[in-house]
């Protein structure tokens, strides 16, 4: 079975939402949108305090062409443009809507009926683009770059695959396979859509075989689709991640950055993003909902729950039978990659995938010993860099070492740190190295 | 034997060409470096700290050779030898003292310690202030306070910086303090100011940094400015600026008269040096310092 050939390690799954179908989440009180919910320069506000806001309608424009509108996801009155408290405890601009009602645009299509592609040969690559771009759609794996810049390519890139992401090895959740499960054809046709919109003929979705459900499912489905074939993969984390993917996939490298994907003829979306551009395309809807994984061992009821983006976070908990009192740590995303939340107050943006509530002892993290060159972090880079030096590195601030070892390619997927049996908190300084040579590079030019 | 000979002879010309060609060129090419350059530097301290903005302290004497050619030494001061040495490298080079007797000192603008401001969730990433501030907002609830972790203790050079285990909190021991800069550079949140004191080392000063309304801030933490523009009301020589919710006096037009303290309803203005445990005990380490500070001659 294919996977790719650097690095890599496998934490254990604990899916533990996976056969819990998607169940639509409850309507907040208030909505809140932060303005930059993606990469990018952030959305402008197209609203003001006391307007009157449909389900689908703009909020904001994009602020620049690597950016994305902001859809309302709910119905009511806009009550201010306020900073709110994000994820990470720094305040941001937001957009405030007190919800009355759930009342759509009349544009949006709310039928089940599937639409295949086939039923709009008028359609062209750049109507496909222009209506990802207006509906607001990013990479919903949790990166949320804007997926029309991501599908037009620098010039020069001969583009011969889409591979879409269906892989979520980050343990515990479970959002992209159930999407997988219950909107299967939906899926496929925005499979089609985006291989229309790249011009290409052959698309993947790579899917780990830890669902086998799915792998057949998909594959069954897949059939009656030209040009798409479903590619299980070994389980292995960070398959998720766009270069080992592609690896993976297709067996070809990405050079260090800044080369793309694109660069070796692959475009990559997740799986709901695919998902996201069906409902654009085909039904006229713009990108204000997503499944969102929540989940944790002490949870009473781990769910998959299709959400409003501007939903805060504690209404998802309090769905799910509240905040177990051994709560140590919550966690916005999967354990890898996620980021710990500093309160429950914070909306669901477009990039989040889920919400891991783990128990006190679970989220402590043991104390860091010396390092004593064992080797581990350096087998489980999946991108061949050697962390322990490059942690070493940022401490003492040696920024020239760093960029010489090129940390500017770290995906900062914590395969390093998750493997260290010193404990040491390697992630956290090849982070800080990260950015800041990054920054060196940048002011050079 | 005749080979001994001949290789001593090989080898002793070929020396004697080649030293003859190096006296020539070092002759020849011989640069002139400017004799000025050895003095200044050795009456400049040494520290090579950077707090002049020069990388080190010869091309601080550099600097100022260059600009006593222009006839003034205005700009350049040395922040570790203060005006004593500033003197003594203005009489070096044939001028007269040009540097202002200013007295920076280093100021933790932040007063939340763990009793003011106390631990609201566990922070057990990284321990520097850099990974803290970089991936959350810390461990209290006041996204612009001191983070604890010591990131500007650490890179000071001339121990004038400790962190106080009880508050939590750095302090700047004003005798050993330079004014360098080093701590400033180092805290994430630029919560150290290089501010100007007067020679007794004091001055007023708004112990918070924080940006929030005021019943965000009130709620973060017990000291925290609400920008409530009390002491700027107070304020008889308008020294005081209220902007985005946060006091700042001017170090220049501050008079020390004390009425913003008084008037503070968070209690977050004070006067500098009053909010730390006297510093008695160092002072006999510092006159060892004496060529280093010249602020132990003021007190």
């Amino acid at each position: 079975m294919k996977t790719f050939k650097i690095g890599g390690v496998h934490p254990q799954e604990n899916k533990l939402s996976a056969s819990e179908p998607i169940r639509q989440a409850p309507l907040p009180q208030v909505a809140v949108f932060p303005l930059g919910q993606h990469i990018g320069a952030p959305a402008k506000p197209i609203v003001s305090k006391g307007d009157v806001v449909k389900v689908g309608q703009p909020i904001a424009e994009a602020g620049g062409y690597v950016s994305a509108p902001i859809h309302s996801s709910v119905s009511g009155t806009v009550l201010k443009i306020d900073t709110v408290i994000d994820a990470s405890g720094y305040a941001k601009p937001a957009v405030f809507i007190q919800v009355e009602g759930d009342e759509w645009e009349e544009s949006i299509d709310r039928s089940k009926q599937l639409v295949r592609l086939e039923e709009h040969p008028e359609l062209t690559d750049k109507d496909i683009i222009a209506k990802i771009q207006n509906a607001g759609i990013v990479g919903l794996g949790g990166a949320c770059f804007p997926t029309h810049v991501k599908l037009s390519p620098p010039p020069g890139n001969k583009i011969e695959w889409v591979i879409i992401n269906a892989v979520e090895c980050e343990p515990y959740l479970t959002a992209d396979h159930r999407l997988m499960l219950e909107h299967t054809d939906e899926i496929l046709v925005g499979t089609t859509l985006i291989m229309k919109a790249v011009g290409v003929t052959q698309g993947f979705i790579a899917i780990e075989n830890n669902k086998p459900d799915a792998i057949r499912l998909m594959t069954e489905h897949a059939r009656a689709y030209t040009g798409i074939e479903v590619v299980p993969l070994k389980v292995k984390y960070p398959q998720g991640g766009e270069k080992q993917l592609i690896d993976a996939v297709v067996g070809r490298q990405v050079p260090a950055p800044p080369a793309l994907p694109a660069s070796v003829g692959a475009i990559i979306q997740n799986v709901g993003t695919a998902y996201a551009v069906y409902q654009a395309v085909m039904k006229n809807k713009p990108l204000f909902e997503r499944v969102v994984t929540v989940t944790g061992k002490s949870l009473a009821h781990p769910s998959n729950l299709m959400t409003r983006i501007g939903t805060p976070m504690n209404l998802l908990i309090d769905e799910c039978g509240g905040l177990p009192e051994d709560t140590g740590k919550i966690i916005g995303g999967g354990p890898m990659m996620g980021k710990a939340l500093v309160n429950t107050e914070v909306p669901v943006c477009k990039g989040s995938s889920g919400i891991l509530i783990m128990t006190g002892t679970d989220a402590q993290r043991a104390k860091p010993g010396p390092c004593i060159r064992c080797g581990k972090c350096v087998t489980a880079c999946p991108m061949g860099l050697e962390p322990y030096l490059l942690a070493d590195g940022a401490a003492r601030e040696m920024w020239d070492l760093l960029e010489h070892n090129d940390i500017t390619s770290c995906i900062e997927c914590g395969s390093c740190q998750f493997t260290c049996p010193a404990h040491r908190p390697l992630l956290d300084y090849v982070r800080i190295g990260k950015s800041t040579v990054t920054g060196i590079i940048k002011s050079r030019s | 034997m005749d080979t001994i000979i001949l290789a001593i002879c090989v080898l002793g010309g070929a020396g004697l060409v080649l030293a003859s060609v190096l006296y020539v060129v070092s002759r020849r090419f011989a640069v002139q470096e400017d004799p000025r350059l050895d003095t200044v530097n050795d009456l400049l301290p040494g520290a090579n700290c950077g707090g002049c903005g020069f990388p080190g302290c010869s091309a601080m004497a550099a600097a100022c050779v260059k600009a006593a050619d222009k006839g003034s030494l205005e700009g350049l001061s040395c922040p570790v030898g203060g005006k004593a040495v500033m003197d003594q490298v203005a009489a070096a080079l044939g001028l007269e003292a040009a540097a202002e007797d200013t007295t920076r000192i280093a100021v933790v603008r932040c007063n939340g310690s763990c009793e003011n401001r106390p631990h609201v969730r566990i922070y057990d990433g990284a321990p520097t202030c850099r990974i803290a501030h970089a991936t959350s907002m810390g461990a209290t609830a006041c996204a612009y306070g001191c983070l604890g972790c010591g990131d500007c203790v650490a890179k000071c050079q001339f121990g004038a910086l400790t962190l106080n285990t009880e508050t939590g909190l750095p302090e700047v021991d004003p005798g050993s303090c330079t004014a360098c800069g080093a701590c400033a550079k180092a805290c994430p949140r630029n919560l150290i100011e290089i501010r100007s004191v007067t020679n007794e080392l004091t001055g007023m000063v708004v112990k918070c940094r924080n940006k929030d309304k005021g019943i965000l801030a009130k709620n973060e933490c017990d000291v925290s400015c609400i920008g409530c523009r009390l002491c700027m009301k107070q304020c008889e020589s308008n020294a005081i600026t209220v902007e985005d919710n946060l006091a700042y006096i001017d170090a220049a037009a501050c008079t020390l008269c004390g009425k913003c303290e008084q008037a503070c309803p968070r209690k977050s203005i004070h006067k500098i040096g009053e909010w730390s445990t006297p510093q008695e005990a160092p002072v006999e380490e510092n006159t060892t310092q004496e060529t280093l500070t010249t602020k132990n001659n003021t007190q």
